[in-house]
């Protein structure tokens, strides 16, 4: 292979980099990403730089005499992938054409079905996103969260913290049910009402309304009620960045689907991070992880399947693993929540959300729950990793 | 010198830390060596002697940084500073440290802390 082009520069393609160096591939490397930004950490832009506790220089995913040595499009969307040729097209008439293509393409903030976009009305996803709602944060007053999710919830705890009046609005029952479980979700979310922010559950969203300039104004519930807002975040989700592979013939699910190793359907192709839905061998199913460490790890995988063009007798990736802070409490999670038939809490009180709680399938523990619990979560993490390889 | 327990007392995998100002962790590897590094990560407020142990590398538990404890380099942000190690002596069945002479790398939460801030 003398040539490899990662498509999306971001965590999980300059990981696809690193990983492709470090196995000793010195042909042509070429990165494009449609943002105008080096790599950067998104974590942060809920957190620490949202809070203006960190600045942007603080969210550079390079190391300072970090050179891969490759060549950098940014500002370029990838706009078609050519299977036959394997070349990818820009937007701006360019086409890159490689040996094999890394495709890592992310997620994107899915937006509230049928509502307009106003002022005032922000998703969190990338940089700019996250300095428009700072500057928004920073008017102060009253803020409306859609959706309870991490993101949401992050932002809640941000923007509590800074001093706004916060609600925030989920459609389910609980918070966080999918990932964490009900009594877990309902745990972690109990967070906001210790804070003092509003937490309104079993709720839709029917839309926004506006003041007399555009900006909103408030959130108008599906049960008519009416939240006066000063600025509103949507934490809906996101959903993966794989409408440019239309009309490749690539096979597509909720995200691209691959192999164990990141192999997806067309030769010398992969695909990395939140845009891929790697087939989960413990499961039985694909499934698209969009955690931080899973676009770390999983391209040494994935690039090692590419350079060899079989499966690279790489040890199976860890259990999914990821963290999140929200109001000063450090909530870490590993394994999959679904298809656990007990939660055991086996240390702390879920009162004093300072707990550790095991997920367990037939007594065989598939997942686990810590908050502020470092040392003991993570050795219930290398226990996961043990069981689960 | 400072004593920091004894040498059967810590297994191998497993980590103490030592509650000096700054702490530091000391570590038994699975391959019997035994190494001394700043225990708090050069990103946030983490222990790494909570972190997860593999060869000579320990993983920050937060974040997946990585630090090599023979010199203390990191291999990836998010921390990007590396820590002090510090040297390990066995006597007479008890481990002890000579801490570094340079300046911890802390990061600016826990430096402030430390110099009696917010942090
Ligand atoms: C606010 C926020 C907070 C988060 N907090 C946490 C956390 O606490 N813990 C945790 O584990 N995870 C967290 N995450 C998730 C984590 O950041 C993601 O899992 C990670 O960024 C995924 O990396 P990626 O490279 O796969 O995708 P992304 O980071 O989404 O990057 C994809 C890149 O590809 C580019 N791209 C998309 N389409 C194209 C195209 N057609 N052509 C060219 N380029 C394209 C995008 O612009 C983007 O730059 C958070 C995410 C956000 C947004
Ligand atoms: S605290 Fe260690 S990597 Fe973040």
């Amino acid at each position: 292979m003398r040539s490899v082009l990662v498509v999306g520069a971001s965590l999980a393609g300059l990981s696809a980099a690193r990983a492709l160096r470090a196995r000793g591939y010195d042909g042509r490397l070429v990165l494009v990403g449609d943002e105008p930004h080096r790599p950067y950490d998104r974590p942060p832009l809920s957190k620490e730089f949202l809070a203006g506790q960190a600045d942007e220089a603080a969210l550079v995913l390079e190391a300072e005499d970090e050179d891969l040595g490759a060549e950098w499009l940014l500002g370029a969307r990838a706009v078609a992938l050519d299977p036959g040729a394997r070349s990818v097209g820009l937007a701006d008439g360019r086409t890159v054409t490689a040996d094999g293509v890394v495709i890592a393409t992310g997620a994107a903030a899915r937006t509230l079905p049928g509502a307009a976009a106003r002022s005032g009305v922000h998703t969190l996803r990338t940089l700019d996103d996250a300095r428009a709602l700072r500057a928004d944060l920073a008017r102060g007053g009253r803020l409306v969260v859609i959706g309870g999710g991490f993101i949401g919830a992050e932002v809640a705890s941000t923007a509590h913290a800074l001093g706004l009046e916060v609600t925030v609005v989920e459609a389910a029952p609980t918070p966080l049910s999918g990932p964490l479980g009900e009594a877990m979700g309902g745990v972690v979310s109990s967070l906001h009402r210790d804070h003092g922010v509003r937490l309104l559950c079993g709720t839709g969203v029917r839309g926004t309304e506006a003041d007399g300039e555009g900006r909103v104004a408030a959130v108008v519930l599906a049960d008519g009620r009416r939240l006066p807002a000063d600025t509103v975040v949507v934490g809906v989700g996101a959903r993966p960045c794989t409408d440019w592979l239309a009309g490749s013939g690539i096979e597509i699910g909720d995200g691209v689907l691959c192999g164990a190793d990141g192999r997806t359907s067309l030769p010398g192709v992969v695909a990395v991070g939140d845009c891929a839905a790697w087939y989960d061998p413990a499961a039985g199913a694909h499934h698209r992880v969009e955690h931080w460490t899973g676009a770390l790890e999983r391209p040494a995988a994935a690039v090692a399947a590419l350079l060899s063009g079989s499966p690279g007798g790489q040890r199976a990736p860890r259990p999914p693993y990821f963290w999140s802070d929200q109001y000063g409490v450090r909530i870490q999670f590993a394994g999959r929540a679904a298809g656990a038939d007990t939660v055991t809490v086996e240390e702390g009180a879920p009162q004093g959300r300072d707990v550790l709680a095991v997920y367990r399938r037939g007594g065989v523990p598939v997942a686990v729950l810590g908050m502020n619990r470092p040392r003991s979560f993570t050795r219930w993490r290398k226990r996961l990793a043990a069981v689960t390889s | 010198m400072i004593p920091v327990c004894r040498l059967a007392d810590l297994p191998r995998g497993e980590a103490f830390r030592l509650e000096t100002d700054p702490p530091v962790a000391v570590f038994h590897t699975e391959e019997g060596e035994l190494y001394a590094i700043d225990d708090t990560c050069t990103h946030q407020d983490a222990s790494l002697a909570d972190g997860w142990l593999e060869g000579c590398e320990v993983e920050c538990p937060l974040h997946a940084s990585k630090f090599d404890l023979r010199t203390g380099a990191v291999d990836a942000p998010p921390a990007r500073r590396p820590v002090r190690t510090h040297e390990v002596v066995v006597e007479d069945g008890v481990i002890h440290v000579r801490l570094s002479p340079s300046a911890p790398g802390l990061p600016s939460c826990a430096a402030g802390r430390l110099a009696g801030g917010a942090g």
